[in-house]
């Protein structure tokens, strides 16, 4: 669903809404995965990311982005002499995802203390951003809410576990969409939520004994 | 939000408000949010708007390559032309002045994207100024101009990478050309048209920055897209209708986009990127970008 606010806005620093403040929006989408600025990122552009990202500062937004800037932040103009004064290691790469991945595409590889993580996602203009697979499992997580993803064994029940445990912490439940690679196979849960998921809700799911993992992605829409 | 401006417009007839009026309500209803505080957001967006306006119209700015800047002022105070004292060259130097912030990396309003964020600022706060029309008035308009890229994102696209220039200044004309008719206190059906018109005007244009840099042509295709608006504007104030409906001539865009050779499609592979002068000034500036680690 396209927002009028998306429509209008973001407010941001230039050049580009897609390569700028979307490349930003993934980059602090991908920073959730590790719960936080990764130590080493390892990120890697497709198509026009990687053809026209260097003039349009894609290299600076990202990283700025898996810092915790967002795309308004002026520090973003100075996000690669940032990374380099803080010690952080973030590696640039060309690359061809798949020929049919979106144009802004990119392939992000993070590692922060012992957690270690990767994401693809697009940027598809206007500064909207899609999430499309987390650890080799494909996903759609556009950003626009909090988001809690999750793998778990196909066990029945485990719908009504996890809404009850989202309940408990007073979370309204916007979306949820299930899928399975095949029955009996690992099931995919994408829960969007209303207002923001505190991080111990993600660490009462993950320690459920069929979850196999479980993330907690920010809001980063406008 | 609306997926085809004729409903917003059937709706809006019915009810006898203007197209601001139904896509507030179609977003707070989609949001959960009170009107109010969407036309707070909307508020905020104006005051940036004009923020990058003011900024880009000292003419002290250069991009970072060097490519663009200082044109704004050119038209604030360079000789005349044949349209001096007109909000007309006022305008165009709005649209200059904000894209040339947006190429200096400052802050701006992607509306509805950074590359094509000149025209609606230049429009609307131009008109404003000429007509002394008041904030409130203004903030609608951006909320039509929101409902009219809205159902350009669901029917076409908004991405220069995926439809060329025209999803992006062009269908930036479309939606200031809407709004402004709007603020000028023309109908929904007028405002309809006006969409028609602009972007009837911008079909088919190609995104082809030099280096692939939001800079040239960029910063002069708002411009001249906010050219288009006001051309499209006069016309359907002036009682003109586009026999074409407004949905089908975004669809139409969208198509063009999806057929547009990927050289056309801000990959600087193609058009004046593509220029003998293109690939020179390219190449020496991205060389200076490079060194200076900028």
């Amino acid at each position: 669903m396209v927002s009028l606010l998306d429509i209008i806005g973001p407010v941001m620093v230039g050049p580009s809404s897609s390569h700028t403040a979307g490349a930003c929006r993934l980059g602090l989408l991908a920073r959730c995965l590790v719960g936080g600025t990764p130590e080493r990122a390892t990120i890697e552009l497709h198509g026009s990311f990687a053809r026209t990202g260097e003039g349009h500062g894609t290299d600076k937004a990202i990283a700025g982005g898996l810092m915790g800037f967002r795309p308004d932040d002026e520090r973003l103009r100075t996000a690669l002499d940032i990374i380099e004064r803080e010690g952080l290691r973030y590696t640039f790469e060309k690359t061809t995802l798949s020929n049919d991945a979106h144009p802004n595409s990119v392939r992000i590889t993070l590692e922060r203390g012992d957690r270690r993580s990767q994401m693809v996602g697009a940027s598809l203009g206007a500064g909207r951003v899609m999430v499309t697979e987390i650890d080799g499992y494909p996903v759609e997580v556009s950003g626009n809410l909090h988001t809690i993803v999750l793998v778990a064994e196909d066990v029945k029940g485990s719908i009504a576990r996890i809404a009850g445990i989202l309940a408990e912490a007073d979370l309204n439940i916007a979306t949820l969409k299930l899928t399975r690679k095949e029955r009996g196979g690992d099931a995919f849960m994408v829960i969007e939520i209303d207002n923001t998921p505190p991080e111990e809700v993600r660490d009462t799911i993950r320690a459920l004994s069929w979850v196999r993992w479980a993330f907690r992605l920010d809001k980063v829409s406008a | 939000m609306y997926k085809s401006l004729a409903d917003a417009i059937r709706d809006a007839e019915a009810r006898g408000v203007p197209l601001s009026t139904v896509a507030l309500d179609a977003e707070a209803k989609d949001q959960g949010r009170p009107v109010q505080e969407i036309r707070d957001a909307l508020r905020r967006a104006l005051v940036v708007m004009r923020g990058a306006v003011e900024r880009g119209m000292v003419g002290d700015l250069m991009s970072s390559s060097g490519l663009v800047g200082g044109d704004a002022a050119k038209l604030r105070t360079g000789p005349d032309g044949p349209l001096a004292g007109t909000p007309f060259r006022d305008i165009l130097a709005r649209a200059l002045a904000v894209q040339e912030v947006n190429a200096a990396m400052g802050v701006i309003v992607a509306a509805p994207t950074a590359g094509g964020a000149g025209v609606l600022p230049a429009v609307l706060t131009g008109l404003a100024a000429a007509r002394g029309i008041d904030d409130e008035r203004v903030i609608d308009a951006l909320a039509t101009a929101g409902l009219i890229g809205a159902v350009v994102a669901e029917r076409a696209s908004l991405s220069g990478a995926e439809g060329g220039c025209q999803a992006e200044t062009g269908a930036a004309a479309g939606m200031a050309a809407g709004a402004a008719v709007e603020m000028l206190g023309g109908s929904p059906r007028q405002a309809g048209h006006a969409t028609a018109l602009a972007q009837q005007g911008t079909l088919g244009l190609v995104c082809d920055p030099l280096g692939g840099l939001v800079e040239l042509p960029c910063v002069f295709r708002n411009a001249t897209g906010a050219a288009i608006a006001m051309a499209a504007i006069e016309m359907a104030m002036a009682g003109i209708e586009f026999a074409i409906p407004a949905d089908e001539v975004i669809d139409t865009m969208g198509e063009i986009g999806a057929e547009m050779d990927v050289r056309y499609r801000e990959t600087a592979g193609g058009g004046l990127a593509a220029t003998p002068t293109g690939r020179r000034l390219a190449r020496e500036r991205l060389y200076e970008l490079k060194r200076s680690g900028g």
